[in-house]
Order: structure tokens, then C-alpha cells, then sequence
């Protein structure tokens, strides 16, 4: 990425949120009250929330999949309110990356076309790949490769028959692939054992660093949070009465 | 594009369940349009076995049972008609040409017809072919015979072969016209209609073998060897029907009448074409019954397909998940699951016309040899494509429930995953 484009995209908020509010119907209670948040354009930000503190609802929101039922929520520079769900559905396919806490892979797929997939539903995250290295699957190798997983024979396997934590590490290559500019984890080291955590996180971080891309990384193991630029506690953020 | 290739993938991942799918959608298709095929092949075999005559006259009963025994080779006369009777008719001005008709003996299971030469020159079957020998040459003596082409297939006959004929139409039968027996002198081509599958003697001949009988019974006492038969007065006595070419077209009718109004005897004349069309009315229920019946096992081919859609679908509801995350909109999801479905409905109906084609191939000889039917191949007539795209249609209905469902489930989960 260019130093031009890395100030610009420093210049537009990864993630800018005012007076954001959600509920899932009228008559139920805010599951969301969030006055302001904001997430730097190459911020790596670590969000602290036990469950049922909204955090699954939040990220919804910033993937685009619910709508806010008032406020402002505005991610890399795209005001998500006003998109209509189906525009909100291909911003996501182009924009961002997502990584599950587990079960990140499909299971009929091999490494190889879990890490593309992005690429069948974003054909700017095709063109972006292609720019990279030449063709999708060379950048899929190639971010495999960086993530420790080189093995030749590995990008043809099923991806049932991997490990938990190589599985994580397909799903941060998929979730990598054509460059978004947000890449937003829940809870990706929650399934590994401790001294993978670390690995995973510092691999996660360095990716997104080369690449230029903020990251939105939910946890509650506190014990990462030295890694990030930034912390956020989520009980803090959301002014709605817990739920859980 | 890329959704259609992940459901050939999540399908092949299932591949023995969708293979059980597959083959249960393949069967019922392989049902419907055998039946189907079966049915319109019979109704054209029929139709060609009777082209040639205007008229086909026999005593007085029903028309429907004239048709089948006299064309058919199919049930047993009720009574007989007089010789002179036969005789005034074939003399009447409208009257261009008659082939008398003489049944009630068997060779082996195979109907033995006595008939006269005018049969040779005047019947008519498919698209009004004549007649062909294959080999040898038209009975003329008394104990001459000429075979149809399956009959000299299956047992095995040849020319100058003599055979010996039965007492009546069953396969096994303890009264032998054994004293008298027939040389083969001709063995006709195949024509694909019950002609194959008969024995054909003079009218003579019928009347030599029966010369010492009474009654259906030999006269005790009385035995006459073929040499003295011959020098009897042959003439028949009565004839089982008679067909009846007419000089011109125009007079069917009139002569229908004339004959049914026929003062000597009570006879009845139909006109081939409408009887068949009468039996076709009769069994258009049993017809519509078993069409029915196969239209429902194609449903429960397709229910099959539904259970296992939507079995699987609360388990992949994670990949669902999945796909909404790399920004699957929840209508492709939906294609995906009905893409699946129209998948295996495809892949069924295909299998199905295949397996159907195989089997026909493989018993084709054996139906043309046993029932006379020709069932013709490929391609599939355009009634059983309009079969084919209804099946189809099914299919893609079917597949809307567990892709609504899909749908829905993407829509509520978004990226949650639910275990």
C-alpha cells in the first residue's frame, strides 16, 4: 500500500459511531446504547466484553448485517444506515474481513477455496488478490505462508481434517485475502490453548499491519490486550442495561 | 455463478445421501415414463395391426370382443359364422375383397389361423405394408402352413419342419390333431403385430383336421388318415369372422348396416378404427389410474429429497453463517439451497431417462418376441418431456421450502453461529 493511500485511509475513521442505539423490536428493551465510538483507520483495537454485554449485536452492526434503529454508524466512511441491506451485504463482501471464534471453515471446501472464497462473492477482492500476486490462489498460498501454513500438501486438504488452531489461522488468511480495510475478530483464540494465543494474535496483528488494515479484535482474555494499540471495555461503551 | 459451483460441492461432500436422493427421484421417473411409454407404444401397436380393412364382420356379440379375437389374437369367439352367409356377403356389388377368418386350434401356445391367399394380398399392417415372406412360399396344399416370424424364432422352426396342431387355444393341450400333422412351406417377415405370432393353415386345412371330429371331440370309431381327408368336399362349414375391403370408402356405413341387419343369421360388422377407439375410451381409467399412481411416486421421490434438505439444513447453518460473513447476501443463500435442490431433481430425471433407455434396450427383443410390442427408443416423445419439465417443475417447488427456510435462518442468524 502506498503512503499517500495508508494517510488517507488513517484520514477516514475505520469505524465512527454516534449516539448509536438498537433493539430488536419496539416493544424490547436497548440491547445497544453506545453515545460515541471510534476506531482509527490502522488502529488495532482490543474490545473487552463478557457475553452478553451486546458484543455480538455490535459486530452484526458493523458487518452490516442488522440496521441501526437510531445514531450513526459510519464504517470506512460508509454510512451503513443508509445503505440498503443488500448494499450492506456487498460493502461487506468487499470491505471486510471476519474471523469466528470457531467453525470458521466449510467443511465441503478445501484449504485453498476456504481462504478464496471472499473472492467468489467480492470481485474487488478478486481484482485487489490479483493486483497483489498475480492470481487469487497465489495470494491465498502466499498468506497461508506468512500465517506458518506452507505445507504444500495442506492447501488441498479438507478442512475438517485440520486442527483447531490451523483452522484459525485459514480463517485469518480468508479473512486477509484482497486487502480489506477492516478486519473484525470475535473471539478467534478463545478455541486454541494459551501459548497458541499468542502466536495467532501476533500473527493477526502483523498481517493487518502490512496490510494496512484496522482491526477489531473482541476478547476477554485481558492477557492479550498488551499487543493492541488500544483498549476498549465494552460495559463501559454501551449505556443499555445488560442483558445476560 | 460462484453459489451454483459451492452447491455442487456441499452436494458432493453429501454424496451418498444425495446419491440415495438421486436414485429415489431416478426411479419414480423411470415409473412415470415407463408407463407412459408403454401406453402410447401399445396404443400405436394396436393401431398398426389393424390398418387394411374397412370392415371386420363376426356373429353377433360384442364389438369390442370381435376386434380383440379376430385382430388380436386376444379372448375366444362366441359363435360362429355360416359358410354361406360368408359366401353371400363377400358376393355383394360393394364388396372389392374378404379374408375369411377360421380360429379355435393352437400350436404350442400360438394361435393357428385358417384362412384363405386373399389373406397374403389384402392385410395390411403399420403404415400399410403388405405382407412379406422372409422365406419359402403361400400354403397351397391342404396341410401347408405359414409362420409368423416369431413362432419360427422361438421354436426354433425352419422350412419343411412338420409340425403337429392342437385341439383348442392353450399352451399345453391333451387333444392333438397328431394323425394329420403340416408341413412349414413359408415363414413370414416380422411385422411387430400378433401376425408374428400365429400359425396360418388353408381353411381346408382346418376343416381336414377336424373331418373325423364332432363336436370337439373325435368321433370314436372314426378314423380318416390324411390321404382319405383329402379326397373329401374341404369346403368349411362356418368361419370364425371375416375381414371385408369395400370398393369405395363412401359405403361403410351403408354396409354396416346391411350386414348388422343381415336377414340369414345375426352378424355384426364394426369398423376397426372406432371399435379400438371404444376400447381405448374403456381403458383410459385403468390408464389414468396408473398414470396417477406413478405422478405419486414421483412426489414421494421428491419428498425423499425434501426430508434430506432439510435435515441437513439446521446443521449447516453454521456454514450459512459463513457465507453471510464473507457477504453472501441471504438471497443468494437461498439460490444455494434451491440450486441444490433442482440439482438433484436434474440429475434424477436424467438418470432416470437413462436407466429407462438401458432397460428398454436390454428388453426390447424380449417384448417385441413375447407381446408383439415394438417399444421405440429414443428420443423421448414430447409428451414425456412435458412429463420430464413437470417433474422439474416439482423439483424446483419442493426445493423453495428448505430455501425459504434457509433463508430465514440466514436473515434471523446473520453471522451467529448456532450450534
Amino acid at each position: 500500500m502506498t503512503g499517500s493511500s495508508a494517510i488517507q485511509a488513517d484520514a477516514i475513521p475505520a469505524i465512527a459511531i454516534g449516539g448509536l442505539r438498537f433493539r430488536w423490536r419496539p416493544d424490547r428493551p436497548w440491547v445497544l446504547d453506545i453515545p460515541t465510538f471510534t476506531l482509527a483507520g490502522s488502529e488495532r483495537l482490543f474490545l473487552a466484553g463478557p457475553s452478553g454485554s451486546g458484543k455480538s449485536t455490535l459486530l452484526a452492526l458493523i458487518a452490516g448485517i442488522h440496521r441501526a434503529t437510531e445514531g450513526q454508524i459510519a464504517v470506512l466512511g460508509a454510512d451503513l444506515t443508509a445503505l440498503s441491506g443488500s448494499a450492506r451485504d456487498r460493502f461487506r463482501a468487499d470491505r471486510l474481513g471476519v474471523i469466528f471464534q470457531m467453525f470458521n471453515l466449510l467443511p465441503y471446501l478445501s484449504v485453498l477455496e476456504n481462504v478464496t472464497l471472499p473472492c467468489r462473492f467480492s470481485a474487488a477482492r478478486r481484482a485487489r488478490a490479483i493486483a497483489i500476486a498475480g492470481s487469487v490462489s497465489a495470494e491465498a498460498r502466499r498468506l497461508l505462508a506468512h500465517l506458518g501454513l506452507d505445507d504444500p500438501g495442506l492447501e488441498g486438504r479438507a478442512a475438517a481434517e485440520l486442527s483447531v488452531g490451523q483452522q484459525q489461522r485459514v480463517a485469518a488468511a480468508r479473512a486477509l485475502i484482497g486487502r480489506p480495510a477492516l478486519i473484525v475478530a470475535d473471539e478467534p483464540t478463545s478455541a486454541l490453548d494459551a501459548d497458541r494465543r499468542l502466536d495467532f494474535v501476533q500473527l493477526l496483528r502483523g498481517e493487518c499491519e502490512s496490510a494496512g488494515a484496522a482491526l477489531l479484535f473482541v476478547g476477554h482474555d485481558r492477557s492479550l490486550a498488551s499487543h493492541f494499540d488500544r483498549v476498549v471495555e465494552l460495559p463501559a461503551l454501551n449505556a443499555a442495561p445488560s442483558v445476560g | 455463478m460462484a453459489i451454483l459451483t459451492l452447491a455442487g460441492k456441499s452436494l458432493w461432500n453429501r454424496r451418498l445421501t444425495s446419491a440415495l436422493v438421486v436414485f429415489a427421484i431416478a426411479l419414480s421417473v423411470i415409473l412415470l415414463l415407463g408407463v407412459e411409454r408403454l401406453r402410447t407404444q401399445a396404443r400405436a401397436s394396436f393401431a398398426n395391426t389393424l390398418s387394411g380393412a374397412d370392415l371386420i364382420v363376426g356373429a353377433r356379440g360384442g364389438p369390442i370382443n370381435l376386434l380383440l379375437y379376430s385382430v388380436f389374437r386376444i379372448g375366444d369367439p362366441t359363435n360362429n359364422v355360416n359358410w354361406t352367409s360368408y359366401r353371400t356377403l363377400a358376393a355383394h356389388p360393394q364388396v372389392a375383397w374378404t379374408v375369411p377368418l377360421s380360429l379355435g386350434d393352437s400350436h404350442r401356445g400360438f394361435r393357428v389361423l385358417g384362412t384363405s391367399r386373399a389373406y397374403f394380398e389384402h392385410y395390411r399392417h403399420g403404415r400399410n405394408q403388405p405382407l412379406r415372406l422372409a422365406e419359402g412360399r403361400e400354403f397351397e396344399g391342404v396341410f401347408d402352413a405359414v409362420l409368423g416370424a416369431a413362432v419360427a424364432d422361438r421354436l426354433g422352426y425352419r422350412l419343411d419342419e412338420s409340425i403337429v396342431i392342437a385341439h383348442g387355444a392353450g399352451e399345453v393341450s391333451f387333444a392333438l390333431h397328431d394323425d394329420k400333422p403340416f408341413r412349414v412351406v413359408g415363414i413370414l417377415a416380422r411385422t411387430g403385430t400378433p401376425v408374428d405370432q400365429t400359425v396360418h393353415v388353408s381353411l381346408e386345412g382346418i376343416e381336414a383336421i377336424h373331418a373325423d371330429w364332432r363336436g370337439g371331440a373325435p368321433v370314436p370309431g372314426l378314423r380318416l388318415s390324411a390321404e382319405q381327408v383329402r379326397q373329401l368336399d374341404l369346403t368349411p362349414k362356418t368361419i370364425t369372422a371375416f375381414l371385408v375391403g369395400l370398393k369405395s370408402k363412401t359405403a361403410i356405413f351403408r354396409m354396416q348396416r346391411e350386414i348388422n341387419e343381415f336377414a340369414a343369421e345375426p352378424l355384426l360388422a364394426i369398423l376397426p378404427g372406432l371399435t379400438l377407439q371404444q376400447l381405448w375410451d374403456l381403458m383410459g381409467l385403468a390408464e389414468n389410474a396408473l398414470l396417477i399412481v406413478s405422478g405419486l411416486v414421483v412426489l414421494v421421490g421428491l419428498t425423499v429429497m425434501l426430508a434430506a434438505l432439510l435435515t441437513g439444513l439446521n446443521e449447516r447453518r453454521r456454514e450459512m453463517a459463513i457465507l453471510r460473513a464473507v457477504g453472501a447476501r441471504p438471497g443468494q443463500i437461498f439460490a444455494l439451497v434451491l440450486g441444490e435442490s433442482l440439482a438433484l431433481a436434474l440429475a434424477g430425471a436424467a438418470l432416470g431417462v437413462l436407466l429407462l433407455q438401458g432397460a428398454l434396450l436390454l428388453a426390447g427383443p424380449m417384448l417385441q418376441a413375447r407381446l408383439g410390442l415394438a417399444i421405440a427408443g429414443w428420443p423421448p416423445s414430447s409428451h414425456e418431456l412435458i412429463l420430464l419439465a413437470a417433474v422439474l417443475g416439482c423439483g424446483f417447488l419442493a426445493g423453495l421450502f428448505p430455501a425459504w427456510r434457509a433463508y430465514r435462518y440466514s436473515v434471523a442468524d446473520g453471522m451467529t453461529i448456532r450450534i
